[in-house]
Parts: structure tokens; C-alpha cells; sequence
């Protein structure tokens, strides 16, 4: 194990674990809020993907402006899947909600194969994140360089907004206590969009950035990472976004170690995911810094 | 009234499955050119069928859309055997076993086809192969290539090479370019990424004779994107090329971040790779990656070949910019069933199977035709392609004794 | 006829019509009299999914456990029968790469054993998650279990010289006759339906309705839900089983997780809670599934091809169906009653139907 090798793979885990990261904020908001596992997320930031692919190709946008485009679709998207699949339902058993939520991700996942066949798309090069620098050994894209900062600015951003902000404090009594917040007046209906709002914006940046790094833009590539960010917000204490930051590096980090340290059992590395949710689920079910809500588990 | 509806609905579907065994049912699935109206007591007279099963979506989704036109193309311009209309039938089998042997079973108990062209995968080829040989339905899989599709079935035959054969050549190849050493990198849960690379791993290492030769064989997984752990691993290593026979899904996603990495060893792969998705997807990275495929249209080997080029090309304008490999063999394979038919003179399955297993020295587009013992197209060359400026081309052929 | 109904003979007598007008049918369909064998196949598979989605049914209906494991369990049974079934002399060629493990290579088992040793080792690991997994509820132990369906599947996928990988095990040998499959489901869902109706079956209810309350009544919530989460594992282990007989071949795919959203939509759409609406719904998503086929292949009307129509449209098709099922018709078919005459003939002369109807035999 020579120092660059585990200097290339300590890159890779890092920036792996920081795109796993965005995803699981959106996961860990919409949980801490409705209780609720998005199955979607995973699929809405598949559909960013495509989105980027549209106005680059096809629309012929300047990269600048169809980041901005493909947020804002992607949050309209993100809500309207808010709105006709979940809100329906806010009344309605668990069980309900839930098959709702699996029902609208097969559904998004159909409708993309549909759409826009099976054949994958190449995700548009910008220039500015594919290109590839040079730090002594290391061999780094810009993408994969920027994406932690990315991050944790976008969460510095959220816990602004979650912390500081009038929405903020809504969101978080909503998340302590759903029936004495709305008894208090505060307006379910306008938090729930807010969470929603923030996840898809997260799970676009997301999906521009991992488009960047892995290029290949097809219908069932939003499956594997959305379990996995899903995982990684368990891991971190579910509704705690920096939580979610913290399990999504972990996680991320984990997947590479494992494939640079045991390379026979490389076979295993999405099992890895699973068995780490249900050890965090067995031993410490409110994660690494949730709090404990005895609702929960 | 809803009630009524429903159970005229429940009666209906229930009358839908059993209408299935009649022959003559065939409005909803008429599939020939849409300016032809079937009249219905009459087609079957009138009437050939020819089943494809080709994965329309799904992993293979592409590879089988493309073949499939390879077929339709053949459709067009043979559309007559022993003096009736050729009918395809076209059934999606989701790149999934399961889907396949369900819709092969359709195809030949609902459809009544006389033989099936499919499928582009040979996951789906194997695990639709006993339904075929039990059927006795003669079958021609135009793009399967794992051994195990045409091996003790006798009513199962192919176009193309096989993957111990593409093993070879590209081990071959690789060490004509002096390679010395070689990284594997293989799909677990894909048969013929599995397949494909054990083969290659094996003449690698009998042809330069040294166990150490590979340095390394890693795997990934259905759906995965990210590749950088184990082309980390992989440069390390250091190895003169890097065979990674996989689904053009992925392929583009392997190379681009090898690139990335700041890998310069020669990247190969397989068939699949011969697919506009891989330079579309992979960009400026896919320049010099080395595959092995079928065909190559700038040297047709046939007069057959040189007519289907010119024709073809005009109908890919503006779609493709080259005739992908697996088009050809699917317009291969369509032509030796037709070609079967033809001298069998009866549309039964036992009789065209015989014909086909007599097949000599057929002009096909991707060369002359013979078939082995086993049913598989006695092929020995294979072409080396690569890319350049964006698009394959041809580098050279390799023959393999 | 109402006056009929209560007439316990004229039931009796309507029950015998039904099952004798069933077994007429799949008389003639075995002896190819009608049918074909595409037909016997759906049939078969709609068997197969009917065990599957009633186990699920037990475990998700009954017992109000959400847990997505099916598919796991499926491939446990499905393996099982593959790997002891498959004629000593064609395994050389199938495990080509990497040769079976050599204690292995030399079993071979009857059909049925290889069939009820699969449910008892996928019951088995049932009772290995359960234990510690079922203390989880609602989503976590939803994603959990699949999670753990996800583990078997891909420590499958990596023990070759048992499962033979990704290349999966091909020539299982085929079971000749429907009764192989109808036989197997009537059985396990009528042991299924005996043990809901037994006091266990209402032990489970009970959790289903009120954890607490149950628990105050004495009921050992543990041991009764790992009761019902290894039986519900035993019978989808048996489908799975079921399953790789009628494809006669496995591989690890055929049982990525999205394959338990089969499930759950007939589950949902039958009625979480009732067997003969499970049993209903696995007949009508999986002949719909296939009558569906015709969104996928090019339609042409008066000469004009409608484009919409192409590969993919059914699978759309088929989610827009589970969607509209859960937002607007949340009990399914029959929500939590049983089909029986009552219903029937109320429905027909279009009575409101009375809630909780315990009488009529189940048809």
C-alpha cells in the first residue's frame, strides 16, 4: 500500500461520501418532518439529472443558466410529487404513505424509461468541473475537488435557514411535535413545501455534480444511491442534517476503504450499506447525533 | 351501472386470456408496416410469422433496439418466403429472464410463430433455451455469444461469435500490442461481462504463459456508477491494458473516470461496446479504447453485405452515424431463417431446423455462414475497432485458428 | 335471494358448484383440452403469486408488520430447489466457471423435499433477522427487511461455487402439471387461512390493531411476530421454489428488491387483510400484466401509427394503477373482509355492504 494510492483513495472517499451527503440531507428533512421515507428522493434527483441533460443538449442553455433552470424545475417537480402523492394521504395510515412513496418512485422510474428509453445520456461536460488537475499524485477533476466544500456550504445554508429563520423554527417544531404545531397555527401545508423545496434543491446541485463525476445520465441510477443516502441520514441520526453530512462521508468513505483494503470482497460493497443500517438500527437507532424521540423506533 | 362495468370488465379479461389459444386473434398485435390492414380470417393463409424477443428496455435496452432495426431492415427488403408475407412479431423481454420466458412462451403458444429471432443478451437466450427446444421452435440468437445459449440445444443457433473466441482474440490482440500484463474488471450479475472476461483471463495467461500476467480482477455491481476505488486499486498496479467487458450502459462511465484517474493503459472491451451511447456518454475519453465486434461497413465481405450497407446507411441517416455491428446479425439472422424456410418448404419446426443445420456456405452480411455441430456460426475472424475523432473505426482483423 | 342465503344447504351447494366449476377448468386446461401452455403458464405464475402475495399478506395485512423481505425469502426457496434439483450429470456444465462445491454435487433430491427444505431454510433465516429486526416498526423495520432481502441477494450473487454467481443455475427440471402448482397453493394458503383463523391469527390482529393493548392482554408480542414473519418467510420461500421450476432458471436478478413492489401492489389492491382478496388481485395483476403487453408494441389505427404506444408504456401503465389504488381506493378490493356469497349477492343487487361480515364461506 503505497501513500499515494491511499492518499488517491482518501480523495475518492471523500468525494464519493460528500455527493452521498447532499442526498441524505433532502431524506433526513422530509423524515424529520413527516416520518416519512422519500423512496422518491433517489428518483427526483435522476430526473435533475435529465433535466441537465435537456436545457444543456437539447436547449442549448449556457451551463451558468441551466443549473439555475434545472433547480427550479427540480424543486417544482419535488413539490408537485408533495403534493399529489403524499398530501392526500396526510391522514391516512403509515403503511399508506409509505406504498405511496414506493408507488411514485417506480412510477417516476416507468416514466423515465419511457421517455427517454433504457440507452444512457451523456451527461453535458462542463468544462469547468471535468477538468482534471494535477496535486503532486493525485489525479482530481474539479468536480470531485469541489463537491465537499459544496457541501458543507450548502449545509451551513440549511442550518441557516433551519436555525435562524422564521420557516426554520416552524420546521423544527413541526419536527418535535406535529399535532401542537399545527394547534399553534403554524401552517403544515407551507412547511411541508419548504422541505420539500430544500430537498430538491439539494437533490439537483447533487445530481449536477454526480453527473459531472459520473457521467452516464439513465432511469434507475437515482435507486442504488437514494437507498444508500437514505442509509447514510440513519446512520448520521435521522432529522439531524449535519447528521446526514456526517453518515453520508462515513458511508462514502466506507465503500472506498473497503475496495482499497479488502479488494476479494468487492462483491460485497452495496451489502456493506445495509448491513451498516441495520448494526446503527440494532445498537443505536436514533444515529450517530439524533436525538432521542421514542416514536421512532 | 359500475357494477355492470366491472363485471363485464372481469369477463372480459378472463375472455382475453382464453381467446389466447385461438390462432386466429391477432388485431391487437398486428405488427406489420402500419399502411397494412390485416383482414382477419384470412392471414393466417397468407401469412408467415417470425417471433423476435429483444430486450427493448432495461440494461440491453439500446443493443436490442438497434438489432431489432437490423431486423426490420431485413423485413423490408425480404418481406416474402415460399410465397406468403414474413410477419415479425416483436416482444419486449425487459433485459429480464423472467420477462423472456414468459414472452417466449407467448410467442409461440399465442403467436404461433414458425421460428424466433432473439435475443440480443445471452442471459435471456439461456434461460429462454429449454422453452425453445422443448417447443421445437428453430431459433437464431443474432448477438448471444456465451457458449451456453446453442450447447445441447438443438433448435437454437446463432450468427455471431462466441465469447471464448472474443476472449482470444482480444488477448491476442492485447499482447500483439505488447502488453504484458492485464487488469480485468467484470459485472457481477451479468452473464456474459462474466463470461467474456473469465475467457479473456484465460488466454491471456496461456498466452504469455505466466499465472502472474493478470494483476488484478476486480467486480462491481447491477447499477453502479462510481468506479474510482477500484480503478485506484488498478493503477497501482500499473497494467499495460485494462479488459472490462461490460453493458454500454457502464462502459463509458469505466473508461471516463480511468481517464480521469490519469490511467493511460489500453482500455478494451467487448461487442457491447460498439454503441453510439459509449463515445456519446464518455466524450473525449473514449478516444483509443480497442473492442472487438462483428462487422465493420467500410469492408463488406459479401455482395449481400455491400447492398445491405449502401441500403441500410440511407435508413440510418441522421439516426446513426455508423451501422452498428449487432443490425447486421440481426439482418443475418433474419436472412438464414427466411433462407431456411425457403429450403425447408414447410413452415415446421423440426423441417426448418434441418434446413438450417444444412446451411452452406450462406452469403450473410457479416460473412459467409456455416453452422458447427452445436448450431453456432463457424466464424474465425473478428474485427478490431477503436475510436477516433468520435467515431469507430476499423484497425484490424484478427484470425484466431 | 336473500331467502336463499340463508339457507345453509343452498350455500353449501353454491360452494361445491364453485370449486367443482374450478376444478372442471383446471381438468381441461392440465389435459390440454383448452389452453395453451402460455396460458397454463400465467395461470401458474398467477398460483405462485397468489402463495407469495398471501405470505406477505400474513405478515403485512394480518399482523400489520410492513416489512419488504419477500423477495429475499423467494430467492432462499427459489436456490434451494435449483441447486438440489438439477440432474447430477448437467451440473459440470452449468457451474463452468467456477466448479460446485463438491459436497454439493453430489445431492440430488426429489422435487418436494428440495420444495419444503427451501421454506424451512428461508423461514430459518427469517427467524435469524426477526429476532433482532423486529423489534424495529413501520419504516424502519419496511427498510430493514429489505435491506436484508438486498444482503441475500447479493451474498448470492457471491458464493459461486454454491449458487453458481451471476451466472445463475439453468436446467431445473420442469414440473409437467398445474396441479404441482395449484396443488402447492391451495395447500399453503389453506394452512395460511387456518392459522389467521386460528387463535395465533387473532393474537396477530390484535398486534396489528393496538400494540399496547395487545401486549396488556397477555400476548407475546415477540415471539408472535416472529411467528408470523417466518411463517409469511416459509410460504414465500415455497413460491420461490415454485418459481424456479416454472422458468427453470435462477439467477440473483430475478430477485433485486423492486420485484417485492409486485407484491404489495396486489396486496394493496386485494385488500390488506384479506386472503381471498389477495387471492383474487394475484390473478388480476399478472393476467392484467400480460393483457397490458399491447401498450408496448406499436399500435395501428386506420393506417396512423399512434406513437405513444412503444416499449415501456405498460410498466407506466402498471404504476399509474398502483398509485391511483392507494390515493383513492386505499382497502383494495375488499379492505379487511373475506369474499362470500353474502357479499356477492349484496353487491349484485346493489346493497351497501354491512361492515364485518363474519358469515358465508369463504369461496
Amino acid at each position: 500500500m503505497t501513500s499515494e494510492l491511499l492518499l488517491q483513495q482518501l480523495a475518492n472517499g471523500i468525494s464519493l461520501g460528500s455527493l452521498y451527503a447532499l442526498l441524505a440531507i433532502g431524506y433526513t428533512m422530509v423524515y424529520g418532518i413527516l416520518r416519512l421515507i422519500n423512496f422518491a428522493h433517489g428518483d427526483i434527483f435522476m430526473m435533475a439529472a435529465y433535466f441537465m441533460v435537456f436545457s444543456i443538449v437539447t436547449f442549448r442553455l449556457p451551463w451558468y443558466i441551466a443549473i439555475v433552470v434545472v433547480i427550479i424545475v427540480t424543486i417544482a417537480l419535488g413539490v408537485l410529487l408533495e403534493k399529489t402523492a403524499y398530501k392526500p394521504l396526510r391522514n391516512a395510515p403509515r403503511m399508506s404513505i409509505m406504498i405511496s412513496a414506493i408507488g411514485a418512485s417506480f412510477l417516476l422510474e416507468n416514466l423515465a424509461t419511457y421517455l427517454f428509453t433504457g440507452v444512457p445520456r451523456g451527461f453535458p461536460d462542463i468544462r469547468i468541473l471535468t477538468t482534471t488537475v494535477e496535486l503532486g499524485s493525485l489525479s482530481l477533476t474539479v468536480a470531485t475537488l469541489i463537491t465537499p466544500f459544496v457541501t458543507l456550504i450548502l449545509l451551513y445554508v440549511v442550518l441557516f435557514i433551519t436555525n435562524k429563520t422564521k420557516i426554520g423554527m416552524a420546521m423544527r417544531a413541526v419536527s418535535k411535535d406535529f399535532e401542537t404545531a399545527k394547534l399553534m397555527g403554524i401552517n403544515i401545508n407551507q412547511v411541508i413545501s419548504t422541505t420539500f423545496v430544500i430537498g430538491s434543491a439539494l437533490a439537483a446541485v447533487g445530481a449536477i455534480l454526480w453527473g459531472s463525476r459520473y457521467p452516464s445520465v439513465m432511469p434507475l441510477m437515482g435507486v442504488m444511491p437514494g437507498l444508500k443516502c437514505f442509509i447514510a441520514a440513519v446512520l448520521g441520526g435521522i432529522g439531524n442534517a449535519t447528521g446526514a453530512v456526517l453518515g453520508g462521508f462515513i458511508l462514502g468513505m466506507a465503500e472506498i476503504m473497503l475496495i482499497t483494503f479488502l479488494p476479494s470482497l468487492t462483491g460485497y460493497r452495496d451489502a456493506m450499506a445495509f448491513v451498516i443500517l441495520i448494526v446503527v438500527l440494532l445498537v443505536k437507532p436514533t444515529g450517530l447525533l439524533g436525538e432521542k424521540v421514542t416514536d421512532k423506533v | 351501472m359500475k357494477r355492470i362495468i366491472s363485471l363485464l370488465l372481469s369477463l372480459l379479461m378472463v375472455l382475453a386470456l382464453f381467446t389466447a389459444c385461438t390462432p386466429a386473434n391477432n388485431n391487437g398485435d398486428a405488427n406489420g408496416e402500419p399502411d397494412e390492414v390485416v383482414e382477419p380470417g384470412e392471414e393466417d393463409a397468407d401469412v408467415i410469422k417470425i417471433g423476435v424477443f429483444e430486450p427493448l428496455t432495461g440494461m440491453n435496452g439500446g443493443g436490442g433496439l438497434q438489432e431489432l432495426g437490423g431486423i426490420e431492415y431485413a423485413n423490408k427488403m425480404y418481406p416474402e418466403v415460399l410465397g406468403k408475407k414474413i410477419e415479425l412479431v416483436v416482444v419486449d423481454n425487459k433485459s429480464d429472464k423472467g420477462e423472456a420466458t414468459t414472452a417466449v412462451t407467448r410467442l409461440i403458444e399465442k403467436d404461433k410463430v414458425v421460428a424466433i429471432i432473439g435475443s440480443y443478451g445471452s442471459a435471456v437466450s439461456i434461460a429462454a433455451g429449454d422453452i425453445i427446444r422443448d417447443a421445437q421452435v428453430p431459433t437464431v440468437a443474432p448477438s448471444a455469444t456465451n457458449p451456453m445459449v446453442t450447447q445441447g440445444n438443438d433448435f437454437y443457433f446463432r450468427a455471431c461469435f462466441l465469447d471464448p473466441f472474443q476472449g482470444e482474440v482480444m488477448a491476442t490482440y492485447a499482447i500483439e500490442q505488447g502488453a504484458k500484463t492485464a487488469a480485468v474488471i467484470m459485472q457481477n450479475g451479468d452473464d456474459y461481462s462474466v463470461g467474456l472476461a473469465n475467457f479473456f483471463i484465460n488466454a491471456f495467461k496461456k498466452l504469455t504463459g505466466e499465472e502472474a500476467s493478470i494483476v488484478d480482477v476486480s467486480e462491481f455491481q447491477l447499477n453502479e456508477a462510481d468506479f474510482n476505488a477500484i480503478l485506484t486499486n488498478i493503477k497501482a498496479k500499473n497494467p499495460d491494458v485494462i479488459f472490462a467487458p461490460s453493458a454500454a450502459t457502464t462502459a463509458p462511465l469505466i473508461i471516463k473516470q480511468a481517464r480521469d484517474l490519469g490511467i493511460e493503459s489500453l482500455i478494451m472491451g467487448g461487442d457491447t461496446w460498439e454503441n453510439p451511447a459509449v463515445i456519446d456518454v464518455a466524450g473525449e475519453d473514449a478516444e483509443g479504447i480497442v473492442l472487438s465486434t462483428f462487422f465493420d461497413e467500410n469492408d463488406p465481405a459479401t455482395n449481400e453485405a455491400v447492398a445491405f450497407v449502401e441500403g441500410y446507411k440511407a435508413e440510418l441517416a441522421g439516426k446513426e452515424p455508423i451501422i452498428p455491428a449487432v443490425a447486421a446479425l440481426g439482418y443475418d439472422a433474419y436472412i438464414l431463417v427466411r433462407d431456411a424456410i425457403e429450403r425447408a418448404g414447410s413452415t415446421d419446426g423440426v423441417a426448418i431446423r434441418d434446413a438450417l443445420k444444412e446451411t452452406k456456405d450462406f452469403e450473410g452480411v457479416t460473412g459467409i455462414i456455416n453452422f458447427t455441430e452445436e448450431g453456432d456460426a463457424d466464424k474465425n475472424v473478428a474485427v478490431i475497432k477503436s475510436v477516433q475523432d468520435g467515431q469507430f473505426v476499423f484497425i484490424d482483423s484478427v484470425e484466431v485458428k | 335471494m336473500m331467502d336463499k342465503l340463508n339457507d345453509k344447504k343452498s350455500k353449501l351447494f353454491l360452494n361445491l358448484l364453485l370449486i367443482a366449476v374450478f376444478a372442471a377448468i383446471l381438468i381441461l386446461l392440465d389435459t390440454k383440452t383448452i389452453g395453451d401452455a402460455y396460458v397454463r403458464r400465467i395461470l401458474n405464475l398467477s398460483a405462485i403469486y397468489a402463495i407469495v402475495s398471501v405470505s406477505m399478506n400474513l405478515v403485512n395485512g394480518f399482523t400489520g408488520l410492513f416489512s419488504l423481505g419477500q423477495a429475499g425469502f423467494m430467492a432462499i426457496g427459489a436456490y434451494t430447489v435449483a441447486i438440489f434439483t438439477v440432474p447430477l450429470e448437467a451440473r459440470a456444465k452449468i457451474f463452468y466457471i467456477i466448479p460446485q462445491n463438491p459436497v454439493l454435487a453430489q445431492i440430488e433430491l426429489p422435487f418436494v423435499i428440495a420444495l419444503i427444505l427451501g421454506g424451512l431454510l428461508a423461514a430459518l433465516v427469517a427467524v435469524l433477522i426477526g429476532m433482532p429486526v423486529l423489534r424495529l416498526k413501520s419504516d424502519y423495520l419496511a427498510i430493514a427487511t429489505l435491506g436484508f432481502s438486498e444482503i441475500i441477494r447479493i451474498v448470492f450473487t457471491n458464493i459461486k461455487s454454491i449458487t453458481n454467481g451471476a451466472l445463475g443455475i439453468k436446467n431445473i427440471p420442469i414440473m409437467p402439471t398445474m396441479w404441482v402448482f395449484f396443488g402447492v397453493a391451495i395447500i399453503s394458503i389453506g394452512l395460511m387461512w387456518l392459522l389467521i383463523n386460528s387463535s395465533y391469527g387473532r393474537a396477530f390482529k390484535a398486534i396489528r390493531e393496538d400494540e399496547v393493548a395487545a401486549e396488556a392482554m397477555g400476548i407475546n408480542l415477540f415471539k408472535h411476530k416472529v411467528m408470523s414473519f417466518s411463517i409469511g418467510a416459509f410460504f414465500a420461500g415455497i413460491g420461490g421454489g415454485l418459481l424456479a421450476t416454472l422458468f427453470a432458471t435462477v439467477d440473483p436478478n430475478q430477485f433485486y428488491f423492486p420485484v417485492t413492489y409486485n407484491f404489495l401492489l396486489i396486496i394493496v389492491l386485494g385488500g390488506m387483510g384479506s386472503i381471498s382478496g389477495t387471492i383474487i388481485a394475484s390473478f388480476v395483476v399478472t393476467i392484467g400484466l400480460e393483457i397490458l403487453r399491447f401498450f408496448d408494441e406499436p399500435l395501428a389505427l386506420f393506417g396512423v401509427n399512434i406513437p405513444l404506444f412503444r416499449p415501456g408504456l405498460r410498466m407506466v401503465v402498471f404504476s399509474i394503477l398502483l398509485m391511483v389504488l392507494v390515493l383513492f381506493f386505499r382497502n383494495g378490493l375488499l379492505g379487511q373482509k373475506e369474499l362470500s356469497w353474502k357479499l356477492v349477492f349484496d353487491w349484485l343487487s346493489g346493497k351497501k355492504p354491512i361492515k364485518k361480515t363474519d358469515e358465508g364461506g369463504a369461496a
